[in-house]
């Protein structure tokens, strides 16, 4: 029931939004069409602003994985997050998902595939993966995308946001799916 | 701390190849992950420019003005700088409403165009505002209530209840979110005092 209604919500979203938003300016008597070209001339200038930025960071985010250091890190912090109830299994997600919303991704299907999702691990994976954001990436692209170069303390705010997102997924998974 | 953290990015992944003997590994993933920097920001262009152009025509029509009347109270508390009627906030909300819906593609757009629009209200261009600060802690701790592509994921592999993750991830985003904001309005105050000194 829930799923059916959640899929559908999924599966509406977008065409509703197509639909509504169109016919919505046009009773206001709004040129519909040459509306949505002016403001979709601006879509071109941006995302060819945002390379460099992402270029930058997805090279050092790309030889940091491919290089096995990621795996050594993970190695390294892996007794911190058995004490706190999480698989080390479910530890390389945790570290890939503020760098890589793809990386992120594929290790969360396959640890999802090879678990099973009804497993504990399966559940962790799929809480983590919904619960947290690519920090890096949105940091990255944001900010490009008008030419900040000095961030602030917005670094550690999305890491926050991040490591808290993953603490309060480890916490609820094991208080509903523990055993 | 972003210098620091991609010179440390590249500097251990050298590192660790070149201990490992496998240093061409690098020169590899360097080039490809260049290559598909430029091919994620060619994939968005289309994205983009339907959304922006989606979202003009709502602008127009005054339907955006309507959404940010309703949460107006919240975005007071939030940005108290950037002024209510300001075009920054109705895409913020386009970009959180996308968030919590999880279309993540949609809010992509809609957060690249709220940068824009706090970038004008920024006295120091060069350096991120509060309200971005703010936008950007919202964004990556955003409460989620479908979680769409990871039920699909679950779909995919067989899961006999692949909404079962639905709630835990609405505890945890709002977790999330909660320590974030929190978070937000202790750094700015410290950061604040520490630049008048």
């Amino acid at each position: 029931m829930l799923l059916n209604i959640i899929s559908q919500v999924s599966r509406w979203a977008i065409p509703f939004l197509l639909l509504t938003i169109p016919v919505a300016g046009f009773l206001r008597g709004i040129k519909v069409y040459e509306t949505f070209v002016e403001g979709a001339e601006e879509g071109f200038e941006t995302a060819v602003r945002i390379i460099p930025f992402l270029v930058g960071m997805l090279v050092a985010i790309g030889v940091f994985r491919a290089s096995g250091a990621m795996d050594m890190f993970v190695r390294l912090i892996n007794p911190v997050m058995s004490l706190i109830g999480a698989p080390g299994e479910v530890l390389p997600l945790a570290v890939m998902r503020p760098l890589s919303g793809g990386g992120a991704l594929g290790i969360a299907t396959e640890l999802i595939g090879v678990h099973g999702p009804e497993s504990f691990i399966g559940r962790l994976a799929s809480t983590m993966q919904g619960s947290t954001d690519t920090t890096f990436y949105v940091l990255t692209v944001y900010f490009g995308s008008v030419g900040i170069r000095k961030y602030r303390y917005a670094l550690t705010l999305g890491l926050l946001a991040d490591v808290s997102g993953l603490l309060a997924s480890i916490f609820i998974c094991n208080l509903m799916f523990g055993s | 701390m972003v210098n620091v953290v991609w010179l440390a990015l590249l500097v251990s992944g050298i590192v660790v190849a070149g201990l490992n003997g496998e240093i061409e590994v690098v020169t590899k993933a360097a080039m490809d992950s260049a290559q598909a920097g430029v091919n994620i920001a060619i994939e968005i262009i289309g994205l983009m420019a339907l959304w922006l152009g989606l979202m003009r025509i709502a602008q127009e029509a005054g339907m955006i003005n309507l959404l940010a009347k309703i949460v107006r109270p919240i975005t007071r508390f939030l940005f108290p700088t950037v002024p209510q009627d300001h075009p920054a906030m109705g895409a913020i909300i386009m970009n959180i409403s996308a968030n919590i819906l999880g279309l993540g593609n949609a809010a992509t757009p809609f957060g690249l165009k709220a940068m824009q629009e706090l970038q004008k209200l920024n006295e120091n261009p060069d350096e991120a505002s509060e309200a971005m600060c703010t936008f950007l802690a919202l964004n990556t701790s955003c409460i989620t209530l479908i979680p769409a592509t990871i039920i699909g994921i679950r779909v995919a592999a067989g899961s006999s209840n692949p909404t079962e993750i639905v709630g835990p991830t609405i505890f945890a985003t709002t977790t999330g979110t909660i320590v974030a904001i929190t978070a937000d309005k202790i750094l700015q105050k410290r950061y604040r005092k520490r630049s008048r000194r």
